[in-house]
């Protein structure tokens, strides 16, 4: 039992960190532009793919370095030429924007890598097990993830807290309009953020590809996850955004290792339910099989309840 | 004068449909299984032994005297709904044979669909091969006179298993784990009565169901194996969810045994490999490369020369050349390509297949009866998979004769 507490802890929180890696490149773009960007996972994958490919040439840790400057620099000339122009039109024109952006880009991977997915490995100085606890090995490989994850968050929070840029991004952040009134380049500011946002979607992409598999896939399945995270965290805050990546990576996490149905909580107050019964399959569905619709319950809730999310200060 | 060049004109068109429906006298089979998504990699690996088949058959003359067949792949992505727009698709593109086998939500979905279409299109019926969708239901209950299936079905394999499992004294608690999905039901049911049956005395100690084909981290599920205590798991698993969950297994040391259907399948080798486990991954399947064979072993050879790619992936589908062999048979007893007729030459046809066993289709439900193996991955075998230095090794055989099992199937036979 203390083994599975322990495993899934990291599970979750390996899962929790990369999920913020994500979800904070979303809300900073967010909050500043207003723009939800639909096509932030696929500039996870875009990522990935890049990281792969480096790989193959010179190896992987070029790739932790180069593909998320090479896809910072791709979403920052998406921003100046293409969003920009959109922004006039609208929200909605902004929106449709990066939504066929994400269709776009789940395309040219397909046709460029193939619809297979591609051996990204993990690289060879860290392919060794870090531990073993109780019998059970954790990847070395994971825990790089992991230190990762929170160095990065690190140094975003410096950079947010301690750097005049930071000071200039928590203002526009809140006051977008106040910060152009006073002479700041907001436009910059706005493209630099962007591109710094895909960057760091473009860094979880190149830490979580060898682990989970790299395919055309990945940003699909990562993508709606993402946006329960921003909505439970609430739009416009990082704080929130991190609180919930933790919550919602451990819940997916813990839940799998749940066995308990609606028929067991049931019996405990005398009622026997089995698969005969009327609905019979609801019922006998345990918390691990549901697992995956957890954080989607999670956001529904929210929206009933707490709009404005976690931590938000503006409404969803 | 307009009235003679008119003449010409109608004379060149006829002339010209006449022309290409003689071009066209290629019999098509379509491929409907998924070319991209969780299973991509499967569905990938099975059309080229589709290619490779229909290549070598129209090498040795073609059928029906010089007649060539023609595979056309198409993409169902998995699912159920997205078979019946390429099934329709292949329809109106003149192709009058269905092969699948990825999933038997699909082949049920597609077997539904053929059965439909014939009887509302008599005189243009379609034919469904079902390769490898191994839910009893599809010869029982959902049996169609238009579908034939050339794998056992799940009940039998795990029938199989099972028998060999009850002299394994070293088994004691057992984790049962599958796609949440018809199949992975019917393994589900299938492992816990049967083991019931056989050996009451062992524990089963996990009865899990996870989402089909989306999982890409089975951590969390090889902690919760780990958790219960298990000595032994059982799982239907395919694609990604075979290749994965051993991969996470690989990763956390997980020290079972695999009891299993498709871990041979594409990727499943590699990720075995990871593990570690020397000789304690099973599988049930028609045959694998080390069945002693030297017509198979040659034909094996030459796929994994010319579509064994840098992967390494071999020949795994001998029930699909069983298909593909049995169905040009059935064309050139037919002597014809209408469905109806080559339906008829295959129902209760008797085949001796490439590495000499006696196998044959039953009439009632169009299953298909062969020897099974039972075998297990490791060291110290003639013939290694994927480039991993490891490969299959029988460690029992089931008889066709002792796989036959009953069949609820009551069919409507066409006049």
């Amino acid at each position: 039992m203390l083994e599975l507490i322990i495993f899934s802890s990291l599970n979750g929180l390996l899962y929790g960190m990369l999920l913020f890696l994500l979800a904070s490149g979303l809300t900073l773009i967010f909050s500043m532009m207003g723009v939800l960007n639909f096509a932030h996972a696929s500039f996870y994958m875009l990522g990935a793919y890049f990281g792969f490919q480096i790989s193959v040439y010179v190896g992987y840790w070029p790739g932790l370095v180069l593909a998320p400057l090479l896809v910072g620099v791709i979403g920052a000339l998406v921003e100046r030429y293409g969003l920009r122009r959109v922004h006039k039109h609208g929200h909605v024109a902004e929106l449709l924007f990066t939504f066929g952006l994400a269709f776009i880009i789940e395309e040219l991977v397909q046709m460029i890598w193939g619809r297979i997915p591609v051996d990204y490995r993990v690289p060879e100085l860290l392919n060794f097990s870090a531990f073993t606890l109780f019998a059970t090995t954790y990847p070395a490989f994971r825990m790089f993830m992991l230190l990762m994850s929170v160095a990065v968050f690190i140094g975003l929070l410096l950079l947010l807290t301690r750097t005049r840029v930071g000071l200039i991004i928590r203002a526009a952040l809140a006051h977008p309009n106040m910060v152009g009134a006073l002479g700041h380049n907001v436009p910059l500011v706005f493209m630099l953020v962007f591109g710094v946002g895909c960057g760091l979607a473009a860094l979880a992409g190149v830490i979580a590809g060898p682990a989970l598999v790299t395919q055309p896939a990945m940003a699909a399945s990562l993508g709606p996850i993402l946006f329960v995270v921003v909505v439970v965290g609430g739009l416009g805050s990082l704080q929130g955004a991190f609180v919930a990546s933790l919550l919602i990576g451990m819940i997916q996490t813990f839940a799998v290792a749940l066995n308990v149905s609606l028929a067991d909580v049931l019996a405990r107050f005398g009622f026997t339910v089995t698969r005969e019964s009327m609905g019979g399959d609801l019922w006998m569905a345990t918390v691990a099989q549901v697992a995956p619709i957890i954080p989607y319950l999670l956001l529904v809730l929210i929206l009933i309840f707490r709009p404005k999310g976690l931590m938000g200060d503006r409404d969803t | 004068m307009k009235h003679v060049r008119r003449i010409h004109a109608w004379a060149a068109a006829f002339a010209l449909t006449m022309a290409s429906v003689a071009v066209q006298a290629q019999i098509k089979i379509a491929y409907i299984d998924p070319l991209s998504g969780g299973a991509a990699t499967i569905g990938e690996h099975g059309l080229k032994h589709l290619n490779f088949l229909v290549e070598g058959i129209n090498a040795r003359g073609g059928v029906l005297g010089g007649q060539k067949l023609e595979a056309v792949a198409y993409d169902n992505k998995g699912s159920p709904q997205e078979s019946l727009v390429q099934v329709q698709k292949a329809i109106d593109a003149g192709v009058r044979f269905m092969t699948q086998g990825n999933g038997s939500g699909a082949a049920i979905a597609i077997s539904e669909f053929v059965s439909k279409y014939n009887e509302r299109n008599p005189g243009k019926e379609v034919l469904f091969f079902n390769y490898a969708a191994v839910d009893p239901v599809l010869t029982n209950d959902k049996c169609s006179f238009w579908h034939f299936r050339w794998d056992a079905n799940s009940d039998i394999k795990m029938a199989a298993l099972t028998n060999f499992m009850t002299d394994k004294k070293d088994i004691k608690k057992v984790y049962i784990i599958g796609q949440d999905y018809s199949f992975g039901h019917a393994v589900r049911g299938a492992a816990n009565s049967m083991l019931k049956a056989k050996r009451p005395d062992v524990q089963i100690v996990g009865d899990e169901l996870h989402p089909l084909l989306k999982i890409t981290d089975f951590a969390p599920y090889i902690a919760k194996i780990k958790a219960s205590g298990a000595d032994s798991v059982i799982t239907g698993n395919w694609g990604n969810d075979m290749s994965l969950l051993l991969k996470a297994a690989a990763d956390s040391g997980l020290q079972v045994n695999w009891y299993t259907y498709y871990a041979g399948g594409a990727g499943g080798p590699t990720a075995i490999k990871q593990t570690g486990l020397d000789h304690r991954v099973y599988q049930i399947s028609e045959w694998h490369t080390n069945v002693p064979s030297s017509e198979m072993e040659a034909f094996a050879d030459s796929f994994l020369k010319k579509y064994g790619g840098a992967s390494g992936q071999g020949w795994w589908y001998l029930r699909m050349k069983n298909q593909m062999d049995m169905f040009a048979d059935a064309l050139n007893k037919a002597k014809s390509a209408e469905p109806k007729k080559v339906a008829a030459a295959l129902a209760d046809m008797k085949y001796k297949n490439s590495i000499g066993g006696e196998t044959f289709m039953r009439a009632s439900d169009h299953s298909l009866f062969q020897d099974m193996y039972i075998s297990s991955f490791g060291a110290g075998t003639k013939y290694d998979e994927e480039k991993t230095g490891w490969g299959w090794k029988t460690v029992g055989v089931i008889k066709a004769q002792d796989t036959v099992i009953p069949t609820t199937c009551k069919m409507n036979v066409p006049s």
